[in-house]
């Protein structure tokens, strides 16, 4: 039916009505729009991303605008644009139509007529790392129909692993296991004094470490594998790429091709490690993703970089008795304390680990085959004409990572990415600009990369879409450790960060060195240990930064973290009694300030 | 929150408050310490009355009785605002004539020692995991004693001389001597050699601690048996040891004598950790049997006789069977309990009130006794828990209120403690039985997980008692009652999650904590299964 001819003088009330309850009763989705409105363009892209048609009349350029406008206002109580009906049914403004897009109300009210249910699966999650597997499990959990898809490109010396993602198979587990076994040649040193005997000569063997730590690794992948399958979802080893709106191509090592759709897409592909762009580097250097299943030891070792990787990568090696030194390009630990990444990097030093200030790699040269061969590292001194050189049997780089986010076509389906790091913006609910279209993990701009952020971020993400949850991942106050060879646990705010956010004079510091117990016998590194707390003096001593090196850190400071959600003041950590003999316990004795400059070297019980 | 306060208006005493923080199996009131204080003192209200001393003054402002932990730190906080102070401290030698220096049971045959001993046996295990992860070590691998037990007395030897000058640098007289009132106001202190020295002062402290117990009709119990007086000050290996007892003394020592190689039996007569949340005290004992160490329970021993090889032949009752079985020990080592050291200060002259079942000085929520100016702190007092910071802080604020004019209470709720038996034992808050008692078991919620420990994976480590508990009230908040962790290092694990449970840490505060991955620590943030659901509590992947 044509809309009538509106040059009537006074609004014909009645004919009004009838045009709008037409224009309502014949389009499947109706939005009166203003062709200005950012909120009307905003729906509108929402039911485009939904591949759903719908008719929108412009009141601002249509000439009885206003009183249509009127109209809508007596019929539905509402006088803003847009307004959107779908089936006949009212469903209000911009938000209102997310918030049924989100809790699927919108899909149902849009799906009475079968034929257009056109998707294969609820959701497709591209990546099956920690925060993918957490989702689809979550998802399917719901009763949803899920797929995840993960394939790993192997890396330029041919590494590759199976399900799980990085944590498994290249990061947290196999570190800290290794880590472990860096501990535990310490923990030989110490046994001699606590009265073991047992012949002088100790020796690491690197292959019967890294068989046993891949052997639990690939139960690892085996067991996720079995719990997709008991959870019902379907997973793919191919590689995703999006090759039109709700659609992707997935493709298989054999490059067998498969097409698949969905209504929602989470993006979770994750990162890897970031090479140096100089001569030699992919075809002789390694990253974290070989290092953990290098058939052979690595031997003497250049680590490049100073990120938590390789700190940690170069202390384990260190643990092992083999030569490394850490090549830094500028400072230790970016992002976390300065004060605690120098102590971390100083405790290091003295534990036969050598840094290399100023200097980045150069050229790297092969000159001679084998397991490990041996490599020529020429590096160039970052403040002058300076030139490094040095064999290596190992060059190992941990300079930094890039998310996977570059080849998998989101500019097909227009999913945007910070060009500068290829990371995806997303709202506090992890959506990007397009409505269907979610991430999560280290792929996220401006969020932590942490194994258990992604988990809960996936597994809130699945409730929120489909269990009727409001509740989002909160990313304040994530505690993290550093597992160097002495531990450094933190949560809150560093230092120099409290004191830009909150101004020097508004903050107190209570620091304490302290020495283990354990290591009193064997007689090692007192004074190296060392806790700090920054409270807020404006905020009754709330405490906003929590930072530990020591021992298990990481136990020390899990608990910490949990006090700290729960609004932790000094005066509360005054009052809790500590457990002796900890190294927990020295932050509930905590009473020296930094700005009183007093003496904090340790002295007895 | 209604149902707490009209609990607390049923009016509980701050006696029996402290009776529940010592067992940790009563009802918390909350922060509600305030309620049983006193009013505060207006300042010089605590001054001892003029008639005792017609001269006018007395020799000391403070004096402290017993240099152990909280003898000590109250003593030194006393001389920071510049007080005239005495510590007294003096060691009877055990039956079996050991004996130590200035610093009390835990520096000298307590956590101290224990731990270290305990980090021996840790040592032990770390030995057999390095070979899972690589290292290469030439068997066989044994232990000597006398090198550790060497190490750890001289680094005990260390903190005696560190409190000495400790002492010294804050002014604080040491006296080397026994101390026994004559008068409220005055002690007799005695030396080794019989010398007599007479200390007056307006406030005394009683911190002398406890010391084991021997059974007392068991025949050669005294002559032939040890204690912990006795076992961190031993020359040479103890040999196959029996330990008699199911305190956590005696856990922690059959623990560590079975981790460096010991025949190590423990003797029970009924449960183990009494006191203790007894789901994780079976998950203790159950596991220090996979470990080795064998269990007589149900059992208590007749006699002790020594042989002609030297050894100690014990005769004991099975209960169960109703039957007497004996076997031969190199080494007895009673563990059945700790008594005050209150016999010899002449308590009674000067009228304070101990009880009459447990010998414990009684005291009111400022540590005072039943005679104003004097006070009692740390393993002495009723219904106080035997720990070493408790008994710190407990000293400390005492001698804020006397002399600093402060006017805050111990506080003794939520004090968390760890056993350090082989896989160690942390908490914090009620056991289980406590909260079913307390609130009624429908309306508490308990979240449990067996997990297993990173690297125990590649060491093929059994972690079948590596467990979590958290009880919560089961109302919308779900406020935390109790946390039990059990795995290695459960103290370290526990201590940040006392304070949580401090601030008055709910189970959904809990779960938005964020993990630290791989921790052990992290699957108390993830704990989802109810013990209501009868689901499987074994966490699978990561």
């Amino acid at each position: 039916m044509p809309p009538p001819p509106g040059q009537t003088q006074l609004p014909d009330w009645d004919g009004l009505k009838l045009r709008v309850r037409t224009l309502i009763a014949s389009h499947r989705v109706m939005i009166f729009s203003k062709s200005y409105c950012p909120y009307c363009n905003k729906v509108k892209e929402l039911f485009r991303s939904m591949h759903v048609e719908y008719y929108a009349l412009e009141l601002d350029v249509t000439a009885d605008g206003p009183s249509i406008q009127q109209v809508l206002a007596e019929l539905t109580n509402q006088r803003t644009v847009p307004n959107v009906f779908v089936n006949g049914t009212h469903i209000g403004g911009c938000d209102s139509t997310y918030q049924a897009y989100h809790d699927g109300s919108l899909q149902k009210l849009l799906g009475d007529s079968k034929d257009t249910e056109p998707y294969d699966y609820d959701l497709i999650i591209i990546g099956g790392g920690s925060g993918g597997l957490a989702c689809s499990k979550e998802a399917a959990a719901l009763g949803k129909k899920v797929m995840v898809l993960d394939y790993v490109v192997p890396t330029p010396l041919g590494t590759s692993w199976g399900l799980g993602g990085t944590c498994v198979n290249v990061g947290c587990i196999p570190k800290k296991l290794m880590h472990q076994a860096a501990l535990l040649g310490q923990a030989l040193q110490d046994s001699r004094k606590y009265g073991w005997q047992y012949e002088e000569q100790v020796k690491h063997n690197w292959e019967i470490m890294v068989e046993a730590i891949q052997n639990y690794i690939g139960s690892l992948n085996w067991g996720y594998r079995v719990s997709l399958r008991e959870k019902s979802v379907t997973y793919l080893n191919s590689y995703g790429e999006f090759i039109e709106p709700h659609k992707i191509k997935a493709t298989n090592r054999k490059g067998q091709v498969t097409y698949h759709t969905a209504e929602t897409f989470v993006l979770a592909t994750g990162e890897r490690p970031r090479y140096l762009g100089v001569p030699g580097d992919k075809e002789y250097c390694i990253t974290s993703d070989d290092l953990f299943s290098l058939p052979y030891c690595p031997g003497k070792t250049l680590v490049v970089g100073a990120s938590y990787v390789a700190l940690e990568c170069a202390g384990f090696l260190a643990g092992l008795g083999l030569d490394v030194t850490v090549m830094v390009r500028s400072i230790l630990l970016r992002g976390f304390d300065q004060e605690m990444a120098e102590r971390v990097g100083a405790h290091m030093e003295t534990h036969g680990v050598k840094f290399i200030r100023k200097f980045v790699p150069v050229q790297v040269e092969q000159l001679e085959e084998g397991m490990p061969g041996r490599l020529k590292v020429t590096a160039k001194s970052t403040e002058g004409p300076e030139i490094f050189e040095e064999e290596y049997n190992t060059v190992l780089i941990a300079i930094g990572r890039d998310a996977c986010t570059r080849n998998i076509g989101l500019e097909t389906i227009g999913v945007k990415i910070n060009e500068k790091n290829g990371k995806v913006p997303v709202n506090d609910e992890e959506q990007t600009n397009v409505p269907y279209v979610y991430a999560i993990g280290d792929i996220l701009d401006g969020k932590l990369e942490l194994t258990p952020v992604a988990i809960q971020a996936g597994k809130l993400l699945a409730r929120r879409l489909y269990g009727g949850s409001s509740t989002k991942c909160d990313y304040i106050n994530v505690p993290t450790t550093v597992f160097t060879p002495l531990e450094y646990g933190s949560c809150g705010l560093a230092e120099e960060r409290a004191i830009e956010e909150f101004g020097k004079q508004n903050l107190e510091v209570y620091h304490s060195l302290f020495w283990p117990l354990e290591w009193t016998v064997p007689g090692r590194d007192n004074n190296t240990c060392y806790a700090k707390i920054i409270c807020s003096k404006r905020d009754n001593n709330r405490v906003i930064g929590f930072h530990v090196l020591g021992p298990n850190a990481g136990e020390v400071t899990q608990g910490f973290a949990a006090a700290i959600k729960c609004g932790l003041t000094k005066e509360l950590l005054d009052e809790t009694i500590g457990i002796h003999p900890t190294c927990g316990e020295v932050f509930t004795t905590m009473d020296i300030t930094k700005s009183s400059g007093q003496d904090i070297t340790q002295r007895g019980c | 929150m209604a149902a707490l306060q009209r609990r607390r208006l049923l009016g509980v005493s701050g006696l029996s408050r402290t009776v529940r923080a010592l067992s940790g199996m009563g009802c918390p009131l909350g922060s509600g310490l305030a309620e049983a204080a006193p009013p505060p003192k207006a300042p010089g209200e605590d001054l001892p009355s003029p008639s005792h001393d017609p001269h006018g003054k007395n020799e000391y402002d403070l004096l402290v009785i017993g240099g152990g932990s909280g003898g000590l730190a109250c003593a030194k906080e006393a001389a920071q605002f510049g007080r005239q102070v005495a510590v007294l401290d003096y060691v009877e030698p055990s039956p079996q004539g050991t004996k130590w220096g200035l610093g009390g049971t835990c520096v000298n045959v307590g956590c101290i020692p224990k731990k270290l001993m305990h980090q021996a046996a840790l040592l032990g295990s770390a030995l057999k995991d390095a070979q899972h992860y690589g290292w290469n070590i030439a068997q066989p691998v044994h232990h000597t004693w006398s090198v550790m037990a060497q190490a750890v007395q001289n680094y005990v030897k260390s903190l005696n001389w560190g409190h000495r000058v400790q002492l010294q640098d804050k002014k604080v007289k040491y006296f080397n001597m026994k101390g026994s009132f004559s008068d409220p106001h005055t002690v007799r202190g005695l030396t080794k050699g019989g010398k007599e020295t007479i200390v007056t002062a307006e406030n005394i402290v009683i911190a002398t601690g406890g010391r084991p117990k021997y059974p007392m009709h068991i025949a050669g119990a005294l002559e032939y048996g040890i204690t912990s007086d006795d076992l961190f000050w031993l020359k040479e290996s103890p040999g196959k040891t029996l330990v008699v007892g199911a305190s956590y003394v005696s856990l922690e020592c059959a623990g560590f004598l079975t981790g460096i190689g010991l025949d190590t039996t423990v003797m029970m007569r009924s449960i183990p950790l009494r006191g203790f949340d007894q789901q994780m005290a079976s998950l203790v004992t159950e596991h220090m049997e996979s470990y080795g160490t064998k269990f007589l329970k149900r059992c208590f021993p007749t006699k002790v006789e020594k042989l002609e090889s030297n050894r100690l032949q014990v005769t004991w009752k099975n209960t169960d069977l109703g039957t007497e079985e004996t076997d031969s020990f190199d080494t007895v080592l009673w563990a059945v309990g700790r008594a005050p050291d209150t016999e010899t200060l002449n308590l009674e002259t000067v009228g304070v009130k101990t009880n009459s079942e447990t010998g414990k000085i009684i005291v009111d929520a400022s540590e005072a006794t039943s005679v104003p100016h004097i006070y009692a702190v740390g393993d002495i007092t009723e219904g106080r828990p035997e720990l070493t910071p408790t008994a710190i802080a407990a000293g400390k604020l005492l001698a804020q209120r006397l002399f600093g004019q402060s006017s805050e209470l111990m506080d003794y709720d939520n004090v968390p403690t760890t056993v350090f038996t082989p896989l160690e034992y942390g908490c914090v808050g009620l056991s289980e039985e406590a909260a079913v008692q307390c609130y009624g078991s429908d309306n508490i919620e308990v979240y449990h997980a067996y997990y297993k420990p990173l690297e125990f994976t590649v060491a093929e480590r059994d972690a079948t008692q590596c467990y979590v508990k958290m009880v919560c009230l089961r109302e919308r908040a779900q406020r935390i009652l109790g946390l039990h962790f059990i795995g290695p290092n459960a103290g370290e694990v526990i201590q940040g999650f006392a304070l949580g449970i401090k601030c008055g840490a709910t189970y959904p505060q809990l779960m938005k904590t964020v993990g630290i991955h791989p921790t052990c620590a992290e699957e108390i943030t993830k704990l989802h299964i109810t013990k209501r659901s009868g689901l499987d509590a074994t966490v699978t992947g990561c």
